[in-house]
């Protein structure tokens, strides 16, 4: 779509890859190696190697945040709206790095790579990462990037979980950390909600146990149902009110099982449109490290204690109509910090989107961060 | 809160910014409830090197700190302060917001468990201007450190110094200073032999009384 790319985009972008050779320790034990690691990177590095932002995605992210991959692409990176030159995250200022996490499709090493060891497709063997795996990943990139210190490292959603994970395992690697539509760790019902689409991709008959690949076929119905469920936790009632209402397609109903109502279609579109650009696999991996993410388990239940090693300086932004991380569980974790005695702010954000809206720019939420923004670049000489 | 701009157009700290910064020890760990655009809780980290967080619900009040660079945290008073712990700040400071509160009197009680002292600062009521303009003419009293209509005034709870000196009895706290300005900031000998009568605002430097 865009031939002539919009000026505040980073324009056309090519993905890098860093091929690590010693295997990477996991929590659940195992070892997983050689693995290679997918990232982008946006602006300059100063000579200092102070400038440098590390940006983590979530779920359904990858290592493509911002620009586009051709010309022909008619869609930018999943936070484009957010990095570029005169956005928050300005690429005339800072260097932005972007990696894909492991287990992740068309990224850094999935379950849909070829496994050396079996020569076959992961698949089910690809072991089970969590949110402290990526950041030690992470870790090996920052080094083989040449940067000792982040100037911040920031992420919304399963994103500001690595940056809670970074500030708590490395805290000399970074200055900031800007952890957006957050939760300290998962409440029952987003773990319900997890194991349903979990549910639906496991017991889809295309499935075969995760060897599907070697099938030739995907578990498209088990991989939609679970998009669509999640994308109702992302969208406030507000907001799908306000999209659909009870908006009919062919303006009167049908009694019939097709789809009638806009939302139905929305939600159907959504959901066949993710299949043709993720993995099955890669969605049990995410909404398990998800699940597993949990930092007061290693401190006696007690969030402020696993703060206690972190040196950043924290932000933390919450939106009033996120209901699947509401404001009370940002403000768990800004507890936490206060009571660690930890450098902290706090922006709850009015919206109307829900959990999505860490990827929109609300006026509040831009000025909250360029405000922030700001202080980072001065620290860091730019 | 939004409406206590700190620093004077010539960019001079106000007086009575300058006297409750007196009262703050160097290195304190304060707490700043309604903070604004964060301005005093900057110039005493500069100036004495303290420590602590900004509390304000006005969101680009917040914006603001936030570019002050002091650590801001967007929450509303009237949810309490339960979230914070005895004794975990030195001093609990709140310039012209007690008169904005739900209930005065259960922040104030809040303020003293979670600081070792607290600092309060509020616009008179017991001033003889807005006597005057209820008793002479009849009408709520509008002035600059009032400036609003009694409809839209975010002030829903003033009090005179005598009324907030017998809460302070009531609820067991001490008072070790008290400090009276007039609009302009400025103090005179009046103010001290009739406070409640010729002080505009007033500044209060509490602690809880010993047990």
């Amino acid at each position: 779509m865009p031939r002539t790319l919009p000026a505040n985009s980073v324009g056309i972008v090519t993905p890098q890859s860093l091929q690590v050779a010693e295997p990477l320790p996991l929590d659940c034990g195992k070892t997983f190696g050689p693995y290679e690691l997918v990232f982008e990177t946006y602006g300059e590095l100063n000579a200092d190697r102070s400038n440098a932002i590390l940006v983590c995605h979530a779920l359904s992210g990858n290592h493509h945040a911002a620009g586009y991959h051709s010309e022909n692409d008619d869609k930018p990176g999943w936070w484009d709206k957010c990095i570029g030159p005169g956005k928050p995250f300005d690429t005339n200022r800072f260097f932005v790095v972007c990696p894909a996490n492991l287990g992740g499709y068309q990224g850094s090493t999935g379950p849909g790579d070829h496994n050396p060891a079996t020569g076959r497709p992961y698949g089910p063997d690809f072991p089970v990462v969590t949110v402290a795996d990526w950041v030690r990943s992470q870790r090996i990139l920052q080094r083989h990037l040449g940067i000792d210190c982040w100037a911040a490292v920031a992420g919304g959603s399963l994103g500001a979980m690595q940056v809670m994970q970074w500030s708590i395992d490395y805290p000399e690697a970074l200055r900031h950390a800007l952890v957006i539509a957050a939760a300290p760790r998962l409440s029952a019902q987003n773990i319900a909600f997890n194991e349903i689409a979990r549910q639906a991709i496991v017991t889809d008959p295309e499935f075969h146990g995760g060897r599907y690949y070697e099938h030739g076929v995907v578990p498209r119905r088990g991989l939609m149902l679970a998009r669509m469920l999640g994308h109702i936790t992302y969208l406030s009632d507000e907001a799908m009110r306000a999209k659909f209402g009870r908006d009919l397609r062919g303006g009167r109903i049908n009694y019939g099982f097709d789809v009638e109502f806009q939302v139905e279609s929305y939600l159907r579109y959504q959901g066949q449109s993710f299949v043709d650009r993720f993995d099955a696999n890669t969605y049990l991996l995410m909404t398990k490290a998800l699940d597993y993410f949990d930092p007061a388990a290693r401190a006696d239940g007690k969030l402020a204690q696993a703060f206690a090693p972190a040196l950043a300086r924290f932000l933390v932004i919450s939106f009033t109509s996120d209901w699947r991380f509401s404001p009370a569980r940002s403000r768990e974790i800004v507890d936490a910090l206060v009571d660690a005695g930890k450098h902290v702010s706090y922006a709850e954000i009015t919206s109307d989107v829900g959990h999505d809206d860490f990827l929109l720019t609300m006026p509040h939420y831009v000025r909250t961060l360029n405000g922030y923004l700001d202080r980072v670049a001065e620290e860091a000489g730019v | 809160m939004s409406t206590d701009p700190a620093v004077s157009e010539t960019g001079e700290l106000r007086a009575d910014l300058d006297i409750i910064s007196r009262w703050i020890e160097p290195g304190a760990r304060v707490l700043d409830l309604g903070c604004g655009d964060g301005t005093l809780l900057a110039r005493l980290m500069a100036t004495q090197g303290v420590t602590g967080y900004g509390l304000e619900i006005n969101p680009d009040n917040v914006i603001a700190s936030v570019a002050a660079g002091v650590n801001v945290l967007q929450l509303d008073l009237d949810d309490g302060l339960s979230q914070f712990e005895d004794d975990s700040f030195d001093v609990v400071l709140m310039t012209a917001a007690l008169q904005e509160v739900r209930r005065p009197d259960l922040l104030l009680a809040e303020m003293l468990r979670i600081g070792r002292e607290s600092v309060v600062t509020f616009p008179n009521f017991g001033h003889w201007k807005p006597r005057l303009s209820i008793a002479l003419r009849g009408v709520m009293p509008i002035s600059r450190a009032m400036p609003d209509e009694w409809y839209d005034t975010p002030n829903i709870h003033l009090c005179t110094v005598r009324d907030f000196e017998r809460l302070c009895r009531m609820l067991g706290i001490t008072i070790t200073r008290r400090h009276m300005v007039n609009h302009a900031h400025r103090s005179t000998w009046g103010m001290r032999l009739l406070p409640n009568l010729l002080g505009e605002i007033a500044l209060y430097r509490l602690r809880r009384d010993p047990r």
